[in-house]
């Protein structure tokens, strides 16, 4: 193994990449620019979708409010909703969003209610619509106001307090530090997101620096000089480090930036932010709460545990593509594999899902779940050297492969 | 100088058996001399040469190049070699400077080595124009004397030809043999295969023919056209092959 021929190779691999569009779109744009995409894109137009249903005024019918005028007056008045006459096809016209809901009040409801013996108000609304959501939400707001001032009626005109039916309210306060709470609400997206910009990453280089070169017949010119085939493929091989490594840095920084700068907008914005599928009213304090900050000695750990699993990546989409005589024909055997990357990435994702011994051993699983842990300040460092040097042995043994492959004259001439 | 000692290779295939791609393949080429490997295709040139320039390993046999054996000591036997084939491209993304300084690099040579060797070469293949350009915008031309470059930047004693006119033009073709023959004036050892027979009565000083992997023949042009009685050169080639296939 010669250093200086490795550099070489590498320097010249490394300028090369550079130069192709693929590459730099795999290394560079595509980890830089998805995280703001994400939060400011993605994260804006949920917000302005929510904004927009909720700003409505939902559209809904009463049935057997003729026994309860006084009720449908108040409801009307609320201008909370838009009532609209009854009709007999109440619920397709749920169905076809032309009406957001439909209360049923019970017979003679207002007169019962008044004698405190009222049957159940049943709310028809479209389970999974947001707009009918909203409507329902409005709905059971009216009703329970209207249930607890007929209830505080009832008490008066007996002489009891109000507070005989409440004598005590419950309240729920946050005790876990910021950065835990982000760990918790990002520690199963993050470990996905670096996983597959680690495996993008190295994807279109490797099949560049293979069977591209393979293909443009440049292989056989490199193979002519008087370096060792082992220092053409470590050259070869680091520079596809590099790029998954770029990809999974800048993604980080770039979803570090995105959030401190998300935060800072929306905690001044009083608006409403959408993150990981849930909605939350920001006012500042709430929205400092909702943008995430993350434990930085978390981040420090994931980063070093995805080292040996870019290596790992980088070595077997090497030896794969090696296999290819030309780069669409590497695409077709390198495609399949973003499958088996996902999969366990998604299981580690799932909640309920824990670290274990075994777990600590299964490829890319491990890694996502410590790195959930990580990010939410839990460190277990039995399992985290387990699976720090399993990944190393797995990627020892890909990379010694990757060599192997490169000094088979029926993998490099292949016909 | 080359020596190839009973080189053979031979490949596996599922279906036919054991497949000899070259066969006892023998031959002797001094400084100064351009050795003419003549054949169809698929007759065993390129694996031969490929084995020569130690790509591939031979199955049994050996080889020299520059006394160094192309298997117990391939790296330098291919410090000594430059190797140009249809098959050897240039990185479309690199200049033709960055590719041939690349070479250098990979040859061990110093920045100041490359960087004299380089302008000695522009003058003599007058690449001066292009040399900061990017290989992907060149004509075939330019791509050749880029290519001719880069076999050349270490100055090797040995150079093996694999058909490099195979689809050039013919006045790039005519910059290829003025190349070869330049080489031969340099003194450098030249191992010359094709299968275009005007390019062999021009350059060759011995011809080898081969063909299903076994070296036929071999000979002056001379000593060719005496041995099959034919005077032109593609009857004496048809003649050997001929008398081959009847066996």
């Amino acid at each position: 193994m010669n250093w200086s021929n490795i550099i070489t190779v590498y320097a010249k691999e490394l300028k090369d990449s550079l130069r192709d569009r693929r590459t730099l779109m795999s290394m560079i744009i595509i980890p830089t620019f998805v995280m703001p995409a994400l939060i400011f894109g993605v994260g804006k137009i949920a917000t302005t979708v929510f904004s927009k249903a909720r700003s409505e005024i939902p559209t809904v019918m009463v049935l057997g409010g003729e026994t309860s005028p006084g009720v449908v007056a108040a409801l009307g008045d609320s201008k909370k909703v838009n009532i609209v006459p009854t009709a007999a096809d109440w619920k397709q016209q749920i169905s076809d969003k032309k009406i957001r809901a439909t209360v049923q009040l019970p017979v003679n409801f207002e007169r019962d209610l008044a004698a405190g013996a009222a049957e159940s108000v049943i709310i028809y609304n479209y389970d999974g619509e947001l707009k009918s959501g909203f409507a329902a939400n409005e709905l059971e707001k009216f009703f329970r106001t209207l249930r607890e001032r007929a209830v505080a009626t009832q008490l008066a005109r007996r002489g009891l307090p109000a507070t005989l039916i409440q004598p005590f309210e419950t309240k729920r306060e946050n005790v876990a530090p910021p950065e835990k709470v982000g760990g918790n609400l990002l520690g199963g997206i993050v470990p996905y997101l670096i996983i597959i910009l680690c495996f993008t990453g190295a994807m279109y280089p490797a099949m560049d620096l293979t069977a591209g070169e393979k293909e443009r017949g440049t292989m056989e010119t490199l193979l002519c000089s008087p370096v060792a085939r082992v220092d053409i493929v470590l050259g070869k091989f680091l520079m596809v480090l590099t790029s998954s490594l770029a990809a999974m840095v800048l993604a980080l920084t770039s979803m570090g930036v995105s959030f401190a700068v998300g935060g800072a907008i929306f905690s001044g914005g009083g608006a409403k932010v959408a993150v990981v599928g849930k909605v939350a009213d920001a006012t500042s304090a709430a929205a400092s709460s909702v943008m995430p900050s993350i434990d930085p000695a978390g981040v420090l750990g994931v980063l070093a545990m995805v080292l040996p699993v870019a290596v790992l990546f980088s070595a077997v989409i090497f030896t794969v593509a090696l296999f290819a005589k030309s780069y669409k024909e590497a695409q077709s055997y390198v495609a399949p594999l973003i499958f088996v990357v996902i999969m366990p990435a998604v299981v580690g994702m799932l909640p309920g899902i824990e670290l274990n011994a075994r777990l600590a051993l299964v490829p890319i699983l491990n890694l996502s779940l410590v790195c959930k842990e990580m990010l939410s300040g839990i460190w277990h460092w039995n399992y985290i050297a387990i699976i720090f040097g399993s990944t190393c042995v797995y990627a020892g043994v890909a990379l010694a492969l990757a060599v192997k492959m490169f000094d088979r004259e029926d993998v490099i001439f292949r016909a | 100088m080359i020596e190839a000692r009973f080189l053979t290779k031979s490949f596996r295939d599922k279906k036919r058996g054991e497949i000899f791609a070259a066969r006892d393949v023998s031959f002797r080429v001094e400084p100064g001399q351009i050795y003419g490997l003549l054949g169809a295709n698929g007759a065993g040139k390129t694996t031969t040469l490929r084995m020569l320039a130690t790509l591939l390993k031979p199955t049994t046999g050996a080889a020299t190049i520059a006394g160094h054996d192309v298997v117990t000591a391939s790296t330098q036997a291919r410090a000594q070699l430059g190797f140009l084939a249809a098959s050897t491209a240039l990185y479309g993304r690199l200049t033709a400077r960055e590719m041939i300084t690349y070479f250098g690099e990979l040859n061990g040579m110093t920045s100041a080595a490359i960087r004299a060797r380089i302008k000695v070469l522009a003058d003599e293949l007058d690449m001066h124009e292009f040399l900061d350009r990017r290989c992907d915008k060149f004509s075939t031309g330019m791509k050749q004397k880029t290519s001719i470059a880069r076999t050349l930047i270490h100055d090797p004693a040995v150079m093996i030809f694999d058909e490099p006119t195979l689809g050039l033009d013919v006045m790039t073709a005519r910059s290829i043999v003025k190349f070869v023959r330049d080489c031969k004036a340099r003194g450098k050892t030249v191992v010359y295969s094709t299968h275009v027979m005007s390019e062999v009565e021009k350059l060759c000083d011995v011809i080898g023919i081969i063909h299903g992997g076994r070296l036929l023949a071999e000979g002056t042009l001379a000593q060719l056209r005496e041995k099959t009685g034919e005077q032109d050169i593609e009857e004496a080639f048809i003649k050997i092959v001929g008398m081959e296939d009847a066996k």
